[in-house]
């Protein structure tokens, strides 16, 4: 009943979700009564499983190959398919990054198996574990169970825990070769690149005014802007509004744009899609003007005003005006 | 090249949702249904390679009677023709799903499949993924962009935090499809009059031999999640609203 916590390491350097998986790891297996070890896979990964040694788990698997020292979704399957026949585990566990949605329905749909992706929280239920995941862009929860055989597979949110609770300890290292072949990965990765250099950097802004679907319209953009201009703040985007080439992509917050946490986030016509929220929700105070009451960005506001926007911002603006006066 | 397309027909996106008296899923009645917004880029995707290429268009579609319009949506744009697999899927999990589609691809050999990559109403983020392994072709998901090449494709997957990476890979192969990887086509009046004359080709589970089966993960129910913060709201007329929002910003959050 043991479980496995297999973490992400890029060019040897941790994504810091990894800390939050291995922390929900322990904690479930104080919770299921049972024991955690962690995974991290890669070309040369000695000294990652060095640290991991240094917390309170079973076993640290280094898994090890020359041809995991770039990502491939065949590689990694491959791999973590042996080291799964290898330690057994009964749950494993990976954070919710873009590499694990690439691979992990592939690994478990490899054992019959599906994986409960992309969960908020978990529960305990009669000694068996219950996933979190949210439906419909976060407006619904959802309980999950595991049905059937193990492993049981599973991935957790950004944020979801706190990669701070991790607790310390001593655990041996095992380094795992798993049996790779070239022929036997079909795609051939390339360099990452950024597109280009950031002119805007909204992680050292103190407010931020940000603008979602609710606008409608690319000209009526001008009006958040200068809500953004009355607080001294910069203007951002959900993503919808940046694929629609309405502003451009460097002001987008959210998992796949910038993380921000001002002291102000602004947020005008923003449903607060999941996607949306990792990027922001660590935000000192959070206000929601928006016409749906149930609009999952209240979930995180401080303030709110339900109402519509095109009547709401130009007062605003005016109140702001008069404010700093 | 011909390309299958995988699209998914979801409650539009501005539904008021009620949780169903089962309490495992949300009340259809008077619901509307539209495309899954990253299928419709998938679709948009599949349209482009076709008229830069050539080859053929088939859009496939797993749900109920209703999918009916959002498939003759996607031929009215371009498709070529349809295959509906008219199944109500509640009983079916990603990978039970992922066996359907494959099932109805039996006698297609594609060179591509496309698909969003995940849905707005479930959000899995893999039912492409699975088929691609079902299938026992190579992947690559989260795509803004996809380029013919000499022997194969190649693909820009978005990374975290605005990076990106191309990846080679050969075809046949099965990508998802990021929102926004390029403008959405409207269907054109020619478009929406030629797309009552092309082929739809309707399956069910029955006659593609293929069942629900057990499931791997079970829905125990939905809710409303709880609020975890006490967000205070302002109500009267816009100007109220304003007002008492500065004030609070200025005096209670200090942060104007």
């Amino acid at each position: 009943m043991s479980i496995l916590a297999v973490l992400e390491q890029r060019s040897l350097q941790w994504n810091r979700m990894s800390f939050e998986t291995l922390a929900a790891a322990q904690q479930m297996a104080r919770e299921l009564g049972t024991t955690a070890s962690a995974a991290v896979l890669g070309n040369g990964v000695e000294a990652l499983a060095g640290e991991l040694a240094a917390k309170r788990l079973d076993k640290v698997y280094a898994c090890e190959h020359e041809l995991l020292g770039e990502y491939t979704p065949d590689g990694y399957c491959l791999a973590l398919g042996q080291l799964i026949d290898r330690c057994q585990p009964a749950i494993v566990l990976f954070p919710h990054t873009y590499q694990v949605r690439d691979f992990l329905p592939k690994l478990a749909a490899s054992r019959g198996r599906v994986a409960v992706s992309d969960a908020v929280a978990h529960r305990i239920d009669n000694g068996r574990l219950v996933l979190v995941r949210q439906l419909f862009q976060g407006k619904v929860n959802a309980d999950y169970r595991f049905a059937g055989e193990g492993p049981q597979f599973a991935s957790l949110q950004a944020g979801a825990y706190r990669a701070d609770q991790v607790a310390d300890g001593a655990a041996p290292v095992e380094v795992f070769r798993p049996t790779i072949a070239a022929a036997q990965i079909r795609t051939a990765p390339r360099e990452r690149f950024r597109e280009s250099q950031r002119a805007v950097d909204l992680g050292a802004a103190e407010i931020i005014v940000s603008v979602g679907r609710g606008i409608k319209e690319a000209e009526n953009i001008a009006l958040v802007e200068k809500l953004a201009e009355a607080l001294g703040g910069e203007l951002a985007a959900s993503r919808p509004i940046c694929d629609a080439g309405w502003l451009p992509m460097e002001r987008q917050v959210g998992s796949s744009g910038q993380t921000v946490a001002p002291k102000l986030y602004v947020a005008v016509g923003i449903s607060g899609a999941i996607q949306h929220l990792v990027g922001m929700k660590g935000s000192r105070t959070v206000v929601a003007i928006n016409k749906d009451a149930n609009a999952p960005i209240f979930e995180v506001a401080d303030y709110g005003i339900v109402g519509d926007l095109f009547q709401v911002v130009p007062e605003l603006i005016e109140a702001v005006k008069k404010a700093a006066k | 090249m011909k390309i299958v397309v995988a699209i998914k027909q979801v409650p539009a996106r501005d539904s008021q949702l009620r949780i169903a008296s089962s309490g495992k899923w949300i009340d259809e009645v008077d619901l509307s249904y539209e495309i899954n917004e990253p299928d419709a880029y998938a679709l948009e995707t599949g349209l482009q390679l076709k008229e830069q290429h050539g080859g053929e268009v088939v859009a496939l579609c797993a749900g109920p009677a209703r999918a009916a319009k959002t498939i003759r949506e996607a031929l009215a744009k371009g498709a070529d023709r349809a295959i509906h697999i008219e199944e109500d899927l509640a009983d079916f999990d990603p990978l039970a799903t992922a066996r359907l589609l494959g099932a109805a691809l039996a006698k297609e050999a594609p060179d591509l499949i496309l698909t969003g990559l995940q849905s707005d109403d479930l959000g899995y983020g893999q039912t492409g993924v699975i088929l691609a392994e079902l299938l026992g072709l190579p992947h690559a998901t989260i795509l803004m962009q996809v380029e013919k090449r000499e022997g194969g494709i190649r693909v820009k997957r978005e990374l975290e935090d605005g990076w990106f990476q191309y990846v080679d890979m050969p075809l046949p192969a099965l990508v998802t499809i990021q929102s926004g990887i390029s403008r959405l086509r409207y269907a054109t009046l020619m478009g929406i009059k030629k797309a009552k004359s092309k082929e739809v080709r309707r399956v069910t589970a029955e006659s593609l031999g293929v069942t629900a089966g057990a499931p791997g993960v079970i829905v125990d129910r939905i809710y409303v999640p709880e609020r975890s913060k006490h967000t205070q709201l302002f109500g009267g007329s816009p100007k109220e609203a304003a007002a008492q929002l500065v004030e609070k910003l200025k005096f209670e959050a200090r942060v104007i």
